[in-house]
């Protein structure tokens, strides 16, 4: 089932760049995915014992998850404007560095919560080593959504709902 | 309109890209440079889409935003790849040791 | 579309603002790990909003291509999204183990007391 997905998605990418709809564009289309798909089907999709309607919902959930993060990134941006053009907001910048645990699994959770951890205000991820992650922050009062685990916790929502905690 | 609108938002990007050039030109440390440099990259996608617009050519000149923002990626990786003096383990968490004595 | 190039407009706009706000912070802040803060969120955010607000403006009329047009140009802010925390990622972490020590409270404190002294 999975090479399946995977060929309709790099067809449905060919038709977006290219552009044309005539029979020999998308021939050409076709015969190149079909050979991506032989070639490299084992690049994507790690886990292939997830059932596809598990994977919808993963789909689903993520969706969910986009419009949170993109009012996050609105957040940090706010954030850094007032910090750089104001004196007051120059006064309060507090650098350090903070380290936890995480109790994520998969590298592509990991992956993803290292990037919401840097788009989210005041934060970015730093060093990654095995399951410690290493966060230089920026304010003191913004570190309290990161270390109380509101954020590992959305994208555990996402991807692992197996591993939250209190379940 | 289209046009004035391009015009303008092209004058002020650069504009704002002059402090960016005097962090690349001053920068203290050469992570400082590469930082200056992945940002105009960055907006340099933006103009070739500016500029598309003048063109009256954005599907064209689309693609070649897609292009540069993918090699301005690959570059940064690069460069950072190759700064990075990859230390072991062993002497990390040494390191780690000593600072925390 | 008069409303959809005004709502592009008012897009680009704001993206500068913020454009604005990222490149003073990469001149003011005081070292390299806080100029990191200021490029990696203020670039993702002012590209994003730039192109979106172009792509509103050139989208004349609603035929098939100005569809995939605009369907490219959210490929372009999607792409972005992606890899600029990872770049920042890289450099951040390449920066740390090169001996590269970030600045801490103490160090802001003193150097303003500093300030103070020589004014």
């Amino acid at each position: 089932m999975y090479p399946v997905v995977i060929f309709f998605f790099l067809l449905i990418n060919w038709i977006v760049l290219s552009g044309k709809f005539d029979v020999f564009h998308l021939g050409l289309g076709v015969v190149s995915c079909l050979t991506i798909t032989w070639l490299s089907q084992d690049l994507l999709f790690k886990d292939r014992s997830k059932g596809g309607r598990t994977r919808l919902i993963e789909g689903w959930m993520f969706l969910k998850y986009v419009p949170w993060i993109t009012w996050e990134v609105v957040k940090a941006n706010l954030h850094v404007f007032k910090l750089a053009m104001t004196r007051r907001g120059y006064e309060e910048m507090a650098p350090r560095v903070v380290t936890f645990n995480t109790y994520l699994k998969t590298d592509f959770a990991k992956f993803v919560l290292a990037n919401s951890i840097t788009l989210t205000p005041g934060t970015i991820t730093m060093l990654i080593r095995g399951e410690v992650f290493h966060i230089h922050t920026m304010s003191q009062f913004l570190e309290d959504d990161l270390l109380t685990g509101a954020i590992e916790r959305k994208v555990a929502e996402v991807f692992e709902p197996e591993v939250l905690p209190g379940k | 309109m289209s046009y004035w609108f391009a015009v303008l938002m092209g004058a002020s990007l650069f504009t704002l890209m002059i402090p960016v050039v005097y962090r690349i030109w001053v920068g203290p440390t050469e992570f400082d440079r590469i930082l200056g440099v992945n940002v105009i990259g960055t907006k340099t996608a933006v103009l070739l889409v500016i500029t598309g617009t003048l063109f009256d050519r954005v599907d064209m000149f689309v693609d070649f935003a897609i292009a540069y923002s993918l090699l301005n990626f690959v570059g940064a990786i690069i460069v950072a790849r190759y700064l990075n003096r990859t230390i072991s383990l062993k002497e990390m968490e040494a390191r780690e040791k000593k600072s925390r004595a | 579309m008069i409303i959809l190039q005004i709502i592009g407009i008012l897009c680009g706009l704001v993206g500068l603002v913020f454009f604005l706000g990222a490149a003073v912070g990469m001149v003011r802040f005081p070292d390299f790990y806080t100029r990191m803060h200021a490029a990696g969120k203020g670039d993702t955010l002012s590209t994003m909003l730039m192109l979106a607000g172009f792509g509103l403006v050139t989208m004349e009329d609603f035929s098939l291509g100005s569809w995939l047009l605009l369907i490219k140009i959210m490929a372009v802010v999607l792409f972005i999204y992606l890899t600029s925390p990872t770049s920042s990622h890289a450099l951040m972490r390449a920066a740390f183990e090169d001996d590269e020590m970030p600045l801490t409270e103490k160090d802001l404190k003193k150097s303003r007391r500093k300030a103070k002294e020589t004014k």
